[in-house]
């Protein structure tokens, strides 16, 4: 299928160290954001002056004009930011920029995200003035893993066929791609089942190893048309769609309002956008060669496999025991760096950056002849959102 | 004595939330309706998601729920919690009101107990400075 010379394309990805949160204290967030910025400007082959948007999400703290003068842009045409606290938004801000460029209003678009904890305040934590924290907090419900873990109960006592080994087996596949992987945070802790199970609870239905890890880092994407990628040196990786959006009735969902339609409470919020993003992209599940599928705990992944049509409803346990998320012989691998249990927890953005590496084949864990691949947000938030990327070769 | 301690985290009443709890100091377990087309809603919101009207009455819920769902927080998120763990985490649903459910806690129970679907009876937990708190105990 032809894709027209004015449709989105990645052409540069930049990151910076990633650590355990608190890690990196020898320079300030917006360098290291700067800096990871500054990478992919160079790894697009571009200048900054080839430059004019940014698109972030999350609240992100680095103010992209004062970005813009950082870095020596002489023009900018986009700036913008996505609703909601959370990593829902990483794909939404691709979106955001495939919408500048494809309408014309900017040629090229940095997506980024940067966060360095120990600097700054701890991400997730009580007390940032949670939208509804009125109905949770006086109930000692602080934390996204104390929130999600509600919606996750609630789904496994709907499908009761899931099981703790199901999520085991997101955490095992995660930290097994994370030991290939020289630049996550896991990279030289091995797990095993019986370490995951001797996990201490946080908040049951989840485990310590069913939660993601807590990073500094800094990742950054370049978006820009399929006609001025022509122009540059490197592989261009066609978007071939990039949705965000929600259900009804989700606004602060589990993270507050716990009040979504009972038909969706136990979801990604994902059914309606990924059956339009499938049509969009003009693919089905089953074409999709490999997956990064956001983990910021272990069963909402579980959940993404069904909402997404890898499986059916209720399927995805069975989905994962059969050895189909594994690298290198399952039939999509997922979460091929480490993903954010065990890679690094740059709210979706190293899961997009990875999504990249595996269509240049750059990957650690690299799915032999991969064409195209699933990136998701955030999942079981308002907005949420999903990218389905293609290689051009 | 509360549940949690006294430095425990206090609903901060706003705009659009303050009418809510003006009920809990009156020990009424309330949940927002549309003065106009009856449509409930939680948390309060200051319009009317059907018909857009912004009249406002508030319905008291039966003191006995239906769990939806719950957890077990093993994990501080604040210092004040750290006497109390684990404790029980519940959403609670009520007959008669579609489509609204309440976070809350569910007391005096052996957490390996919990199941959804169980029935929980409310009882009012004094936090001081004459606010109250719904929480529940096993039917």
């Amino acid at each position: 299928m032809a894709v027209a010379d004015h449709k989105a394309c990645i052409v540069g990805v930049g990151e910076s160290e990633f650590t355990k949160w608190g890690g990196i204290m020898d320079r300030s967030q917006f360098q290291i954001t700067a800096q990871a910025i500054a990478a992919a400007i160079k790894d697009a082959g571009m200048t900054a002056a080839d430059i004019d948007g940014f698109a972030s999400f999350a609240d992100d703290s680095n103010n992209a004009p004062l970005m813009a003068v950082a870095l020596g842009l002489p023009q900018t045409r986009w700036s913008s930011m996505v609703w909601g606290g959370g990593g829902g938004g990483s794909i939404a801000a691709l979106s955001q920029a495939c919408a500048a460029v494809e309408s014309g209003l900017a040629n090229a678009v940095v997506v980024y995200r940067g966060l360095c904890q120990g600097q700054f305040r701890r991400f997730g934590r009580f007390g940032q003035g949670r939208i509804h924290g009125n109905f949770v907090y006086p109930y000692g419900l602080f934390a996204p893993s104390m929130f999600l873990s509600l919606m996750m109960r609630r789904y496994m006592h709907l499908h009761p066929q899931i099981t703790h080994e199901h999520m085991c087996e997101i955490a095992l596949n995660a930290r097994s791609n994370a030991n290939r992987n020289p630049k996550a945070v896991m990279h030289n802790r091995t797990l095993s089942r019986d370490e995951y199970f001797a996990g201490r609870w946080i908040a049951e239905p989840f485990r310590l190893f069913d939660c993601c890890l807590e990073t500094d880092g800094a990742c950054a994407v370049i978006v820009t048309s399929r006609e001025r990628a022509r122009d540059l040196d490197g592989p261009a990786i066609d978007i071939l769609g990039a949705l965000h959006g929600s259900g009804p009735g989700w606004g602060s969902g589990p993270l507050g309002s716990q009040n979504m339609p009972d038909a969706d409470y136990a979801s990604t919020n994902s059914k309606y956008m990924a059956k339009e993003l499938f049509e969009l992209a003009g693919i089905s599940p089953s074409d999709i060669d490999v997956a990064q599928i956001y983990d910021h705990f272990s069963g909402l992944v579980l959940m993404a496999l069904e909402d997404y049509g890898f499986c059916a409803p209720g399927e995805s346990g069975e989905f994962v025991a059969s050895g189909a998320i594994r690298w290198p012989d399952g039939k999509m691998p997922i979460n091929t760096s480490g993903g954010q249990l065990s890679e690094a927890y740059v709210h979706g953005m190293n899961l997009l950056i990875e999504g990249v590496r595996q269509l240049r084949g750059q990957s650690t864990s690299q799915v032999e002849g991969a064409k195209t691949c699933l990136v998701t947000g955030g999942l079981g938030v308002s907005p949420t959102s999903g990218t389905i990327l293609r290689s051009q070769s | 004595m509360s549940f949690f301690p006294a430095d425990m985290p206090r609903p901060e009443p706003n705009y659009d939330d303050e009418g809510f709890w003006k009920n809990y100091a009156e020990k009424r377990l309330c949940f927002q309706a549309c003065g106009d087309c009856g449509a409930l809603r939680h948390p309060p919101t200051p319009i009317c998601h059907a018909c857009h009207s912004v009249e406002v009455t508030w319905l008291e819920a039966p003191s006995t729920g239906t769990i939806y769902s719950y957890n077990v927080v093993h994990h501080a998120g604040h210092t004040a919690v750290e006497s109390a763990l684990p404790y029980v985490g519940a959403l609670v649903e009520f007959e008669g009101f579609p489509g609204v459910r309440l976070v809350t806690n569910v007391t005096d129970v052996d957490p390996a107990a919990m199941q959804i679907g169980m029935r929980v009876n409310l009882w009012w937990d004094d936090i001081g400075e004459g606010m109250f708190i719904p929480r529940f105990k096993p039917a």
